[in-house]
């Protein structure tokens, strides 16, 4: 057997990617809900989600408090007694907030879905906002912030997200200790009425569900027009990015390493150029094999990791690049950065490099798309953003078939060193 | 339950195959049965050191990473004091690939200084990342330190200190692999949609023909029983102050393993566990407080950490803790609160066996625990615990003689 020769293929633009379809039903109030049910094992996932994310926050963190402390207390329990019900019966009741939007999320095993439901209709639709769960509230998340303002890597993230955006907007706003102290329950009280509305609220379900789940969501989210109807009006907001474009930090003079972020905007997921970004950005520094890894760890070893992301937000998105770099090299990481930028403006990328991205961009979608809980995600994405399978489709089609002389363009495009904001905080 | 079978090659070589066909996917998963706790004290964070160098080419083939990107696939791993593990994700399509890799550096690595020399760098990066420039990094060095006289528990997976990593010299490298990379010390545990057959027939082109290697015999010192408590005062660039408390507990394969790791989930686990609704909700002692372990294989520590609200004096906040445990030491746990430390265990364990990657990885973990048939076994070892077991083993625990206490201390 000859070991130097590598087993027989199959490429990437042989497989066969489809989206499994969801069901949709809707509940009685009008509320969708869309269904992606397996049979293999006995758990649940259900997601409510909502227009409830900083987007429209008139205070700052208004949209994180009021998502975190629905739980933590209802007309009828107390946060203990709440908490309490959701353990005992090994439940996940998790909250988050985003920029556009919030959420609540149940994860049980299928048999104590029936039981579980009550609790989380009392939370959506029945908080209490009690006073002391705010000033606890305060109390740790400030704490929590101080510890975080020591870490140069979280530091970096809100500067950067500051120069991209804009610090009025709310993809550049940051939390401060005194944003958390000007939160009142009375503020919160008012965004909960106008965000959490059945009219706006759309639900997700997957895994293993109960034969009788559409009658029992009814029974709970969609007999009464509760929180009444709420009519938002979103308009995309100015955007005040930063002027200069170098900044450098010093966060902790003792520090050892330097987070290096180097960020420019990008449209958004609307614009034609994105999908095909997404290629561009994996080859960049997407993924273990990029130019940025190759080249500024396995080759030089200045950092444990260096990745390049496209945000996925929806007014604008932005190219970042981060790094946490040891505190002598941080200068000649953005170097080769700028390096690897001009390379792929000055070089067609080679065919086999574009195979192997093709390939295994390919072959991430189809382990991405193994499993209820992750295809009712993929479909989450599509419908919050107005979007059908055909975004989707497009985008595998643009994968399998997208040209170096493209990719080239792009990157003449959006990848010129002087766009970008850099910054080192130490 | 989990369905699977299992072979041995004759080179020593075990192997698991766990079927399933509603995915497209295949894993392969190499868990090799060695870790930091095998280290020379001389030449800690060498186990980690090595897994970098895994991927750093083979005898026959210069690139890891390469043609696994392009047949689709997705690989990463990880050390731990125990062990190391690797995993590789494909198209099902493509698992002669994962198999021409994986048996190709387990025949031999290609041992090349400028590999060495990166990873060395990396690898001290990574230490920096995540132990020195983070607030509160350096606890756990102390901890172990502080906990461990004898047992190799007392250094941490990254290393003692970075001079042991930067001081690695390829002949160790050849040496380490040779000792403890063979087939007789790995288990390979493939999942997904593949059949028994596929697997046997890979398994034995691929693997069959590697030099079985000598089994490692591991005869570690062993950790004298703590006779007196252990306290440690830090003071450090931080803002909050900090207290972790350590209590030495029992190994994975002990059966009381199983009510300590319910002790943990009493005081700890999710929002209404004891410790968070009366120490940060009730008497506003700690803005978060967690109990925790980390299942090693060799008798670990059952950990409490949490930081103090502002103003709170640390032996108010110790005392508060204090009196929890007394608590669990003095009265018998309701069936109620039993049962709900159960069930959470047998959500957790559904959700754990969710994901593919998983289920090849925990097989392969519990082969090495004694037999990969303890997975399907190891809700009943939790379901059989007792209210009296639980009071009888609090008291053991946390005993003061049996406490590692670091009071972290905000410098200014």
């Amino acid at each position: 057997m000859n070991r130097t020769i590598p087993p027989p293929i199959k490429d990437a633009v042989e497989f066969d990617i489809t989206l499994k379809p969801y069901e949709k039903f809707t509940l009685d109030n009008g509320i969708p809900v869309y269904v992606m049910k397996s049979d293999e094992q006995e758990t649940v996932q259900l997601e409510l989600v909502f227009p409830a994310g900083s987007w429209y926050e008139s205070e700052s963190l208004e949209a994180a408090a009021t998502n975190f402390l629905m739980k933590n207390g209802t007309g009828k329990h107390t946060a203990q007694e709440i908490n309490e019900s959701v353990d005992y019966y090994g439940a996940y009741l998790n909250r988050n907030a985003y920029h556009e939007n919030a959420t609540y999320t149940l994860h049980c095993l299928t048999k104590h879905t029936e039981v579980l439901l009550p609790i989380m209709q009392e939370v959506v639709l029945d908080p209490a906002f009690p006073e002391d769960e705010l000033s606890l509230y305060k109390q740790n998340q400030k704490q929590k912030l101080a510890v975080n303002l020591l870490k140069c890597d979280f530091v970096a993230n809100r500067f950067i997200d500051k120069y991209l955006f804009g610090e009025f907007h709310p993809y550049g706003r940051v939390s401060s200790m005194e944003a958390y102290d000007a939160l009142q329950t009375e503020g919160l009280r008012a965004f909960y009425k106008k965000h959490y509305n059945y009219n706006n609220c759309k639900i997700f379900v997957a895994g293993n569900l109960p034969p009788n789940v559409i009658p029992l969501l009814n029974k709970y989210f969609g007999s009464t027009q509760w929180n009444g109807e709420s009519n938002l009006i979103k308009l995309d907001l100015p955007v005040q990015s930063a002027e200069e474009k170098k900044f450098r930090i010093f966060n902790d003079e003792n520090g050892v390493q330097g987070a290096v972020r180097l960020a420019r905007q990008f449209p958004n997921r609307y614009h034609p150029d994105f999908p095909k970004m997404l290629i561009l950005n994996t080859i960049f520094g997407g993924y273990f094999g990029s130019r940025l890894m190759s080249n500024i760890r396995e080759e030089k070893g200045y950092t444990y990791g260096i990745y390049s992301q496209i945000y996925n937000f929806r007014q604008i998105s932005a190219i970042n690049i981060q790094t946490e770099a040891g505190r002598d090299v941080c200068e000649a990481t953005i170097d080769e950065v700028y390096k690897e930028l001009l390379r792929l403006q000055n070089e067609p990328i080679p065919k086999e490099e574009l195979d192997l991205v093709r390939n295994y961009m390919i072959g991430s979608i189809l382990g991405d798309l193994d499993g209820a809980f992750q295809l009712i995600q993929r479909w989450k994405n599509l419908i919050l953003n107005d979007l059908d399978e055909n975004y989707f489709y497009n985008n595998i089609q643009t994968i399998k078939t997208i040209t170096a002389e493209e990719l080239q363009r792009l990157a003449k495009q959006y990848y010129s060193p002087g766009d970008f904001y850099e910054l080192v905080v130490i | 339950m989990i369905h699977y079978n299992k072979f041995t090659l004759a080179n020593g070589l075990r192997v698991i195959v766990h079927e399933d066909h509603t995915t497209p996917m295949a894993v392969i998963n190499v868990l090799y049965d060695v870790g930091a706790r095998d280290e020379n004290p001389e030449q800690t964070g060498f186990a980690h050191l090595f897994e970098h160098l895994m991927f750093g080419g083979s005898i026959n083939i210069p690139e890891y990473d390469e043609p696994l990107q392009m047949a689709g696939g997705e690989n990463n791993a990880y050390t731990t004091s125990d062990l190391t593990n690797y995993y590789i994700q494909l198209p099902a399509e493509n698992i002669e690939t994962g198999f021409w890799l994986e048996s190709d550096r387990m025949l031999s690595l290609a041992f090349e200084d400028k590999s060495l020399d990166v990873q060395r760098k990396v690898v001290s990066e990574e230490f920096k990342e995540h132990y020195i420039n983070k607030p509160y990094g350096d606890v756990w060095h102390k901890m172990r330190e502080l906990a461990y006289a004898k047992h190799p528990y007392r250094w941490m997976t990254i290393g003692k200190e970075l001079s042991h990593i930067e001081n690695a010299k390829l002949e160790d490298v050849k040496a380490f692999f040779f000792k403890y990379y063979r087939p007789i010390n790995a288990i390979l545990s493939v999942g997904g949609n593949v059949t028994v057959e596929q697997v046997k027939t890979l398994a034995e082109k691929w693997f069959g023909d590697i030099p079985s290697g000598e089994k490692y015999n591991r005869n570690l010192p062993v950790e004298p029983p703590q006779t007196a408590a252990h306290k440690l005062e830090v003071k450090a660039n931080v803002p909050l102050d900090a207290l972790y408390k350590c209590y030495h507990m029992y190994a994975r394969t002990d059966k009381r393993y199983y009510a300590a790791d319910l002790i943990s989930d009493i005081l700890g686990g999710g929002s209404s566990s004891r410790l968070h609704q009366v120490l940060v909700k009730e008497k506003k002692l700690f803005s978060n407080i967690d109990c925790y372990h980390f299942g090693s294989l060799d008798a670990g520590l059952l950990t409490i950490e949490g930081k103090l609200v502002k103003g709170v004096k640390m032996k108010d906040a110790e005392k508060a803790v204090q009196q929890e445990l007394e608590k669990l030491q003095g009265e018998i746990i309701t069936e109620r609160e039993l049962q709900k430390v159960k069930n959470r265990v047998e959500s957790l364990l559904a959700f754990e066996d969710m994901s593919l990657l998983n289920r090849a990885n925990n097989l392969a973990f519990y082969e090495l625990l004694g037999d990969a048939e303890l997975m399907n076994k190891e809700f009943e070892n939790y379901e059989v615990v007792t209210a009296a077991e639980i009071h009888e083993e609090a008291k053991l625990l946390f005993d003061e003689n049996n406490s590692n206490t670091i009071y972290y201390y905000a410098a200014n």
